[in-house]
């Protein structure tokens, strides 16, 4: 079914809603371009481009098809919210553990594998490519693919799961995904180290990041030179208590002040939250290094992140001179402008990735599964 | 000719062997580039001797420049090529072809760089998986263990998305490769994982798409693998059970506790009773079953949740637990689970390995199907797998010998992986598809699925050079019928035996 969308910069000429895999591949089929559509929380990432032709939304691929409770694992239709998969896997005592930001509830399962979003559980438990084990992709030829399985190991065939996450929708739109669970936290206890020094928390990030502590997050919040910020770091399990201990005593020896916070989850939906730009703001996600904390506090106005892993999300007024700036002082850590208005946008690269073999590469897998360009076209990196 | 490669010996075909191996010689010097068959037979299969072809020349480049050089020759002489690391896989994925070259990455061996700040470490291709860990070592682990770890390279990890005992809690090969410089099969050098050792570099993850594409994407030559910190304890326990029934009881109420447990191991009777004639770990011989389980992570964690398993084991009819008192007893252990498969030979003078995967849920049910199909067949299977993942390796065991037992012994195993699949599992969960399980790949996928696949092979390797006729159907294979021994198409093309 296809209904005339509402005009305006941006904005399709027809949205559908179908209701399987076959219907979005018919759709697929059809020539025009497309943009498919989860929960709508991250539409404006990549290159601000042509209107597409059709907007897909996936809003009726909407069934928790199963989730195999002794196995740990679930197969999401694409449009199922993350909040709601959440709810059904936590009366098993389970979860996806994956906790990106998810504007308010809305956040899609198919929207965050396309974009790769992850929040603070990633320190433990990686990112959407790590958690998916299959993938069923409606192709831009108007066939219906799956790769990957329903168990959690498997090596028959390319990993075209982990292929489309992150793809932002441009060689397929993911239709449902099997994913890998984990037992929810049984208790948990968040151990807050504030300094104003960048060099303290630091040392203080790389001694955590380097012990056997197995923490379920470990997070930097850093609000700039003049206000400092604090390392937070989430013990669990049953002896919490003595977790607790040894990170307290480790951040004061490094002369960081400790806290515990016991009803810790408003702070890491704080952490999370902080991840996407305040309204007229830019965001940045920072790949780089452990190593490169330093670097991040002495450059960045107000960052969140993951120490361990070297992601950090970097708010930023909405200027290009200030990405320039950004980008000089963390090169060659790649920097990605998330959320943006629309102007800036389009006025800078929004990618960050210059021309070179990668890109060719890249150009040639999209010209593979996409020859047509029919899939978010012109939205990715280098154009693709 | 240059001395040593004799036209009539070399079973290449249209192959314009003078000039590949005078260029290859300029590249990687003479002594490197292997053209007598008495040299070559070395190299004619990897761990599953099933197979075995003789490849006309095999190279052994010293370092990723070399490797990029050969691989452009190949490419100008539109000849193929197939990547070998230690040879330690078990589905043929690097068995020469008789028309191509065989690139061995064995020399590659030196250890880039450790850096243990960012939890890093950069090696070439030929460095074995062991070599790695003790690189890092105390501090750090590298998680992926197979059993083959004292051998097998991480090149060959990398093409096979390796596991191991380890992988239900740390995961796969594909979970700790952050960067590779790979030589695509045109012979450009690219780098996937930007700079590679940062996460999430911008565009498409091809990191996870070469991860287990078994050499057909092109030849890794640089790669950058995440270490994590070691545990600050690690407790082991062996249950016995009366049969695996109860054991595997025993797995559902381990992981529906919550328990993560770092491995969860079983061994069958059969299996029990062959590793000990290696392992001497005077297990009780009339046990149906062992499980192995493995705690680790914080000490206090540990000891607070081992504990709970032991009262898990014992409650799911554990006939008696031993826990490791020291880690001389807990090697030991270790020693049971690794040896089974050498050890099989010391059961039967032949077997075939498989590596099905199914939801763990369906462990019993399967287990007794696996055991219907041994009796019916009058064949023993052995079992001893990775219990947390599902997944499975029955031993079926043969005697070459005895006319047609070849014959029934790989139409069990067959009739294992149909059952694997039925049960909504995997045709493989380690060792990959290869040329062993290519004949499965309909079966577990459609033709669409298929196609999707070949897509992604040709962005990378348009021309087909990179370990062709592996791991990925071609429409050809597709329309091969899998089940009992059949002629296979490389055999009746005389370019593959088995025996």
């Amino acid at each position: 079914m296809a209904t005339p969308a509402k005009s305006g910069e941006g904005s399709a000429s027809a949205t559908a809603v179908p209701a399987t895999a076959a219907e979005v591949a018919g759709m697929l089929a059809g020539g025009g371009r497309v943009r498919p559509v989860g929960g709508g929380t991250k539409l404006a990432w990549g290159v601000p481009g042509r209107a597409p032709d059709l907007e897909l939304s996936t809003a009726r691929l909407d069934r928790i098809v199963a989730h195999n409770d002794g196995d740990l694992t679930a197969v999401l239709e694409a449009g199922v919210t993350l909040a709601r998969a959440q709810a059904a896997f936590a009366v098993h005592g389970q979860r996806l553990a994956l906790d990106p930001p998810d504007g308010g509830g809305a956040a899609t399962i198919g929207g965050i594998l396309a974009t790769g979003d992850s929040g603070p559980l990633r320190h433990r438990f990686g990112g959407p490519r790590d958690l998916i084990l299959g993938v069923r992709v409606a192709l831009p030829d108007g066939t219906v693919a799956r790769a990957g399985s329903d168990v959690i190991k498997n090596v028959a065939g390319y990993d075209l799961a982990k292929l489309q996450c992150g793809a932002l929708g441009t060689l397929g739109v993911i239709c449902e995904a099997t994913v890998r669970l984990h037992p929810l936290a049984e208790q948990t206890i968040t151990v807050r180290a504030r300094s104003s020094d960048p060099q303290r928390l630091c040392v203080a990030a790389r001694a955590l990041t380097r012990s056997s502590l197995e923490l379920e997050s470990l997070d930097l919040r850093w609000d700039g030179l003049d206000v400092g910020g604090c390392l937070l770091a989430r013990a669990v399990g049953r002896t919490v208590a003595r977790s607790v201990a040894g990170l307290t005593a480790l951040l004061e020896a490094a002369g960081l002040e400790t806290d515990e916070v016991e009803d810790d989850d408003s702070l890491w939906a704080e952490q999370r939250d902080r991840q996407r730009a305040t309204p007229g703001g830019a965001v940045v996600r920072v790949s780089g290094l452990a190593s490169d904390m330093e670097r991040i506090l002495a450059a960045a106005p107000s960052a969140v992140g993951r120490p361990g892993l070297g992601l950090f999300w970097v708010r930023l007024d909405a200027d290009a001179d200030a990405l320039s700036v950004l980008r000089a002082a963390l090169h060659p850590a790649a920097c990605v402008l998330l959320d943006a208005p629309e102007e800036l946008r389009a006025a800078v690269d929004v990618w960050g990735i210059g021309p070179g073999t990668v890109l060719d590469l890249l150009r040639r897998v999209k010209q593979s599964f996409d020859p047509a360009g029919i899939c978010n076209a012109g939205r990715y990196v280098g154009g693709i | 000719m240059p001395a040593g490669v004799a036209g009539s010996e070399l079973r290449a075909g249209e192959l314009p062997v003078a000039e590949l191996v005078a260029r290859l010689r300029a590249i990687c010097g003479s002594e490197h580039v292997l053209t007598h068959p008495h040299d070559l037979r070395t190299y004619q299969s990897d761990g599953l001797l099933h197979y075995h072809v003789v490849p006309p020349v095999a190279v052994l480049p010293g370092c990723a420049e070399e490797v990029r050089d050969v691989v452009r020759v190949c490419h100008d002489l539109k000849v193929p090529w197939v990547a070998r690391g230690s040879g330690s896989g078990l589905s043929g994925g690097a068995l020469p072809i008789a028309d191509g070259v065989l690139i061995v990455l064995s020399r590659m061996r030196r250890i880039l760089e450790v850096d243990l700040v960012n939890q890093r470490v950069v090696v070439e291709p030929g460095v074995t998986n062991i070599a790695v860990a003790h690189a890092v070592a105390p501090d750090f682990v590298y998680p992926p263990d197979p059993s083959s770890q004292i051998v097998c390279s991480i090149g060959g990890n990398v093409a096979e998305n390796s596991g191991g005992a380890h992988c239900f809690k740390y995961g796969f090969t594909t979970n700790y490769v952050t960067g590779l410089e790979v030589v695509l099969p045109d012979g450009s050098v690219v780098s996937l994982g930007g700079d590679g050792k940062a996460l999430d570099a911008p565009g498409y993850d091809l990191l996870g798409a070469f991860v287990g594409s078994e050499g057909t994407l092109g030849v890794a030559t640089r790669i950058t693998l995440r270490v994590i910190p070691a545990p600050e304890a690690v407790k082991t326990l062996v249950a016995f059970f009366a049969d695996v029934q109860d054991a595997s009881r025993a797995v559902s109420e381990i992981v529906a506790a919550g328990l993560v447990p770092a491995a969860i191991e079983m061994m069958d009777a059969l299996a029990i009773h062959a590793s000990e004639q290696m392992a001497h770990a005077g297990w009780p011989t009339d046990a149906g079953a062992a499980l192995l389980v493995e705690l680790d992570g914080s000490a206090s964690e540990c000891d607070e949740r081992f504990g709970e398993l032991e009262d898990l084991c014992h409650g799911a009819g554990s006939t008696g637990v031993r826990v490791a008192q020291t880690e001389a007893e807990r090697a030991i252990f270790w020693k049971m689970r690794k040896s089974a498969f050498p050890a099989a030979g010391r059961i039967s003078p032949h077997y075939f390995v498989q590596d099905g995967v199914i939801p763990r849920t369906r462990l019993p049910e399967v287990l007794s199907r696996i055991e219907a199909l041994g009796l019916e067949f009058g064949l023993r299977v052995a079992n001893v797998f990775h219990a947390g993942d599902g997944n499975l390796h029955p031993l079926v065991c043969y005697d070459g010998n005895t006319p047609g037992e070849a014959t029934r012994a790989e139409e069990l195993s067959g009739l294992i992986l149909q059952a694997c699949l039925d049960a909504g599992g995997s045709i493989t969960g380690e060792h990959g598809v290869g040329i062993d399980k290519l004949a499965y790949m309909g079966r577990m996928f459609a033709p669409e699925d298929l196609a999707a696949f070949r897509m992604l092979r040709l962005a990378f390797d348009p021309d087909g050079l990179a370990n062709p006729g592996k791991a990925i159907p071609t429409p050809r294979l597709c329309g091969e019928v899998p089940g009992p021994y059949r002629v296979h198409p490389l055999e009746a093309a005389g370019l593959a035996e088995r025996f």
